[in-house]
């Protein structure tokens, strides 16, 4: 037995797989394995020999049965290991696929400012770009001739067709139609005849209105001081300073503590420290007359935003132009966004 | 409005500084747009006195004079000016003076004399642009006393931007009055005493349209000094106010439409023929403008004529023929009030915007003429003399504007500024604000002055008490609001949700402009009629878009000029079209992708975008708007698309949009090197989807059965499918999972593998009743395709 002891011990220290020691688990254990086979010789003893014999044979198999399952322990882990070492990849190279795209930068401003708005119960509601001289100008107390209609440079399809210089058109489609009480904003695209280092042809708006029973010009500063507010993310300060549009009185300018220099004055607020970012005021008894709404038992409030301006001072954008050049060096500073 | 400080202190004196002066203006709505020292900053330059001259013995260009500067002996100065004569008072900086820019006064000889200071031109102390030989100050300026003192140098100019409706405010003293009216405090108007009448000349005026023109007064002045100019402290004014000086006739008419806001006209006497006349134009008559500029006059534009011809265009600008120069001696001065109405407008027609029909146009005064053509006759007498004829004037006062009372509701007040201010408070605040009240029991009844042409109803005199009382001192409150749910449709899927599938999907949003180059489009959408600018701001942004490819393309060439090689752009915005007449405004939905499928990177092979990447692109969308089941992709023509790569997507019967490979004749002609993929799809058809509605779910095991088979090459994927999927109710999807053309497939002929699931809701299947479905499958392709089992 102790032959057979080292022996098998020997071929247990010099196996190398996990393959190999299964065969050599089979050659010893195995039904017509070696201690198998002693054990059905034991029968050919003397019986007074048979327990003895019987006992050195279990503790030669036990020994080796021991240093096998230590034996089939390490080869396992050295698999692992081996496993472990020929899958290690360089974690640092990028990842395989699609990339992602992003979003305009006047688009991710336009839905934080909705998002702001439909919070608090506005509805988006949006209008054509082609518009009548009624709804564009008329409607809104802008007859023929006005002086203000200069300070629209507007584009013309014919002498009543033309593209619209402004969402406020929105709001009196809305209530042309529509009755009070009415929360709206209407985002959108707008054209002037212009175009130069701060102006383009084309740019954005959200036009944002309010009718109620009984709506204030407080009401109006109270929602707009909390829009900019939440809009910067910042505790900045806000006035209200007196304006004029045909179609609100009274009429006010937002302007905001400069956000880029924070009201100490710089380039980008002409060293005044404010920077103007609305326009806004109650909505004139006439633009009312034109929808058949009375101002007697409605009153409300309307406001006006230019989109690429609260986009350039939101992110720091300093032209103006980059907005519809879509290059995408420009675009895609605003995935992550 | 530009204006000097130092002139409107003159009319009221707030005790605030500059700085504070201007935020309560900005505060108050006349928005201050820039200050401007008056002068450049120097100091050490007084006037001084040129008392002897003599040429330098060393330099022939050089005078050594002798110039009083108020010290006891004068100052030996080397001047090179060439005006310099003896007598003249001229700026005088001394020593330890420093000019604009910094330039330091010190005793310095010059060629071998000493010289104790330097003597000014204007451009030297910053007055002037250009430089103009010394600046020749008064006779009876004060020898010695310093220069900023003396011209009132220590001034800044003020800008004003007025908003349209305060056209009181287009003068010094419509400021004066505000800022009184802001601070509480008294002002002083300039004070105008009637000329002495010294002669009985008159030139008679026959006003034919009075609506136009109510009020029109005139006056001859005659025998005007030709050598007269104009005193150097109207010159500096009118300089603070950003005019130049043009001659002290034309100098007093801009003076008195600065200082009360009444624009005049100085015609020269002896050009003019028999009489005045106030009148239409006739059309087609010509009339040359003092800017040099032949307008062609039209019926509804208002004219100063005189018995033969038109003078002017009417508080827009006069006539060259008219004008006065320097030979001129006698002049007939006006001084009108034109209604807004027959104003607006008609300098804008012409191209023209002048300080006069800015002030007509928005409202002047009606009952200033008299003042302010007497005040001009003041000046002009004080500086040229002349002879001053009787005023002849010709009213209408049914047609001058009457300012009717108002009646203000002390309740609507608070009601629409949301504070409520002490009655007698806001009956104080009407009052300064010139208006006549009257008190009512509920409010008050009150006319505006003639000057505010922007007051005629309560909402009018609302604002003028929120603007007054301040906009900062009313306070902020949150709008009370109605807790109502809002319909929120689920049939409707956002577009921001397929913006974001792009986005995911490595597409860039990008945002192009709606008007585009006309023969870009023409070469897109051919077929489509655009609808064309009447004043497009340039040749390339002429037509509005027909679809958005003609941006999407622009911005990707503009990209791969800018070395990017992998583009994937979208957009979503309207489209216009014209049909029938009628201006059609869709919204669309368009992409663009060319270059590489995806991103270069390692580990995979890099093959260029093709047909079915962005279709796969278009599926997920359909998929969000549950079409993808509905949709019809059919091989269709587009004018701008290959013809063998491109699809009509049809939905429901109706043509959803289009996916293809740009054409290559196209994309030749735009100048692409790479092929270009498109898409457009109908926003708000896409948008509308159905909800899902359940179908319960099998519990027995599905079974894969795949076939190939081989048919003619133009036979459809999806018509096979179609047909297997028709079969039977047991063919749950059939797969699409290779498609073979070449060895061991005969010409003409492709080998198209199909994938077959199968699935009973009621038992297991078995393999002989799958069998006999697939029989069944092949008689049929066999029958109506001529399908043949692969071998």
């Amino acid at each position: 037995m102790d032959d057979i002891l080292r022996q098998s011990l020997q071929q247990l220290a010099d196996v190398q797989t996990l393959v190999d020691l299964g065969q050599i688990r089979v050659h010893y254990l195995g039904k017509k394995g070696v201690f198998t086979e002693r054990m059905k010789e034991l029968g050919k003893l003397p019986p007074d020999q048979r327990r003895e014999a019987g006992q050195a044979v279990n503790l030669v198999r036990d020994r080796f049965q021991a240093t096998l399952e230590e034996k089939k322990l390490e080869l396992e882990s050295l698999a692992l290991d081996a496993r472990l070492a020929s899958e290690a990849v360089d974690v640092t190279l990028p990842g395989r696929g699609q990339g992602g795209g992003g979003l305009h930068p006047v688009t991710l401003t336009l839905r934080r400012i909705a998002k702001l708005f439909e919070n608090v119960g506005f509805a988006v509601v949006e209008g054509p770009e082609i518009e009548d001289d009624y709804h564009n100008f008329e409607a809104l107390n802008i007859p023929a001739s006005h002086p203000a209609r200069a300070m629209h440079d507007t584009f013309y399809f014919d002498e009543h067709t033309l593209l619209r210089t402004h969402t406020s058109p929105v709001q009196v489609r809305v209530m042309e139609t529509g009755k009070p009480p009415l929360r709206i904003i209407a985002p959108g695209r707008v054209y002037r005849c212009d175009s130069d280092l701060t102006h383009t042809p084309m740019f954005h708006q959200v036009e944002g209105f309010l009718v109620d029973e009984s709506v204030s010009f407080a009401d109006l500063k109270g929602i707009l001081y909390e829009f900019l507010r939440l809009f910067f993310e910042k505790d900045i300060q806000v006035r209200f300073r007196p304006s004029y549009f045909p179609f609100t009185e009274p009429s006010a300018e937002v302007d905001i503590e400069c956000v880029i220099c924070g009201g100490v004055g710089c380039r980008v607020c002409k060293h005044s420290g404010w920077l103007e970012v609305m326009g806004c005021g109650m909505i004139h008894p006439r633009v009312f007359g034109s929808v058949s709404i009375d101002p007697e038992s409605w009153s409300g409030f309307a406001f006006g935003m230019g989109v690429e301006r609260l986009a350039m001072l939101r992110y720091g954008i300093n032209d103006l132009r980059m907005f519809f050049e879509n290059d995408l060096k420009f675009l895609h500073q605003f995935r992550t966004s | 409005m530009r204006f000097s400080e130092a002139w409107l202190r003159e009319y009221v004196n707030p005790p605030l500084t500059t700085e504070q002066l201007v935020e309560q203006l900005t505060m108050a709505g006349l928005e201050v747009d820039g200050v401007e020292p008056a002068a450049g900053q120097f100091s050490g330059v007084v006037v001084g006195e040129v008392l002897e001259l003599s040429p330098h013995p060393q330099a022939d260009r050089l005078h050594v004079c002798r110039v009083a500067a108020g010290g006891s002996e004068p100052l030996t100065i080397v001047c090179g000016a060439t005006n310099v004569v003896v007598g003249m008072k001229a700026p005088l900086a001394v020593e330890g003076g420093v000019l604009p820019g910094g330039m330091k006064i010190t005793h310095s000889a010059l060629r071998g004399i000493e010289s104790f200071g330097m003597l000014c031109s204007a451009k030297e102390v910053g007055l002037e642009e250009s430089q103009g030989g010394l600046m020749v100050l008064p006779k009876d300026a004060p020898v010695g006393v310093d220069l900023r003192e003396y011209l009132q140098l220590n001034d800044v100019s003020i800008e004003v931007d007025l908003t349209p409706n305060r056209a009181d405010c287009l003068s010094v003293e419509g400021i004066a009055r505000e800022v009184a009216l802001l601070n509480g405090i008294d002002w002083n108007p300039q004070t105008v005493n009637g000329s002495e009448i010294t002669s009985d000349d008159v030139f008679p005026v026959v006003v034919d349209a009075p609506e136009d023109c109510p009020r029109y007064l005139g006056r001859l002045i005659k025998n005007v000094d030709r050598n007269s100019t104009t005193p150097l402290w109207m010159v500096e004014r009118l300089r603070r106010s950003g005019l130049r000086s043009l001659g002290p006739l034309v100098d007093v008419t801009n003076y008195v439409l600065l200082e009360l806001g009444q624009p005049l006209h100085a015609f020269d006497a002896a050009k003019l023929q028999g009489g005045i006349r106030v009148r239409h134009g006739i059309l087609g008559e010509k009339l040359k403008l003092l800017n040099g500029q032949e307008i062609s006059l039209a019926d509804d534009v208002l004219v100063i004529a005189d018995e033969k011809v038109p003078l002017a265009l009417a508080g827009v600008m006069g006539g060259s023929e008219s004008a006065v120069d320097e030979s001129t001696a006698d002049i007939f001065l006006e001084c009108a009030f034109f209604a807004p109405t027959a104003i607006m407008g008609k300098a804008r027609r012409y191209g023209l915007t002048t300080d006069s029909s800015h002030r007509f146009e928005r409202g002047v005064d009606p009952q200033l003429q008299h003042r302010a053509i007497e005040r001009a006759t003041q000046l002009i007498t004080e500086i040229a003399g002349g002879l001053v004829g009787p005023i002849v004037e010709s009213v209408s006062i049914a047609n001058l504007p009457s300012r009717k009372p108002i009646v203000l509701r002390e309740s609507r007040v608070e009601k629409l500024l949301g504070l409520s201010i002490p009655r007698t408070q806001l009956t104080s605040l009407l009052t300064r604000l010139g208006l006549t009240v009257e008190e009512l029991p509920d409010g008050w009844r009150l006319t505006p002055p003639g000057f505010r042409f922007d007051i005629a109803i309560e909402a009018d005199l609302i604002e003028e008490i929120g603007r007054v009382y301040g906009y900062d001192n009313i306070p902020k409150r949150n709008p009370a609001s109605h807790m109502e749910l809002q319909a929120v449709s689920e049939a409707t899927l956002s577009v921001e949700r397929v913006k974001d599938l792009l986005v995911d999907r490595g597409y860039q949003e990008a945002i192009t402009y709606s008007f585009v180059e006309p023969s870009m489009l023409a070469k897109i959408e051919p077929e489509l009629e655009s609808i064309a600018l009447k004043n497009p701001i340039s040749s390339d942004m002429a037509v509005m878009r027909t679809g958005l490819w003609c941006g999407l393309l622009d911005a990707a060439l503009k990209n791969l000029n800018r070395q990017q090689s992998r583009v994937r752009l979208f957009e979503s915005g309207l489209r216009f079209t014209r049909v029938e007449g009628n201006i059609i405004q869709q919204k669309s939905l368009a992409g663009l992708a060319l270059g590489s499928a995806c991103e270069e990177q390692w580990g995979e092979k890099s093959r260029s975008v093709d047909f079915f990447d962005v279709k796969a692109d278009l599926e997920a969308i359909l998929r969000l708007a549950s079409h993808e089941a509905t949709v019809k992709f059919v091989s269709g023509k587009h004018p701008s698309l290959h013809p063998g790569q491109s699809a009509e997507l049809i939905l429901e019967g109706e043509r959803l949009g289009w996916l293809g490979m740009l054409h290559p004749k196209v994309e030749r002609e735009l100048g692409f090197e790479t092929r270009v993929f498109l898409f457009e799809l109908d926003q708000d058809k896409l948008l509308k989807r159905t909800l899902p509605a359940f179908k319960p779910l099998s519990k027995f095991p599905q079974v894969r059965r795949d076939i190939a088979i081989v048919v003619e090459e133009r036979v459809t994927a999806v018509s096979l499918t179609q047909c297997v999927e028709s079969l039977s109710p047991l063919i749950r999807q059939v797969l699409v999972f290779d498609v073979y053309q070449g060895t061991g497939i005969e010409g003409g002929k492709k080998s198209v593998a199909l994938g077959l699931i199968f699935q009973d809701d009621e038992e297991t299947l078995t393999d002989v009743k799958v069998d006999g479905v697939i029989a069944e499958v092949l008689a049929r392709l066999a029958q109506e395709f001529n399908a043949k089992l692969r071998d």
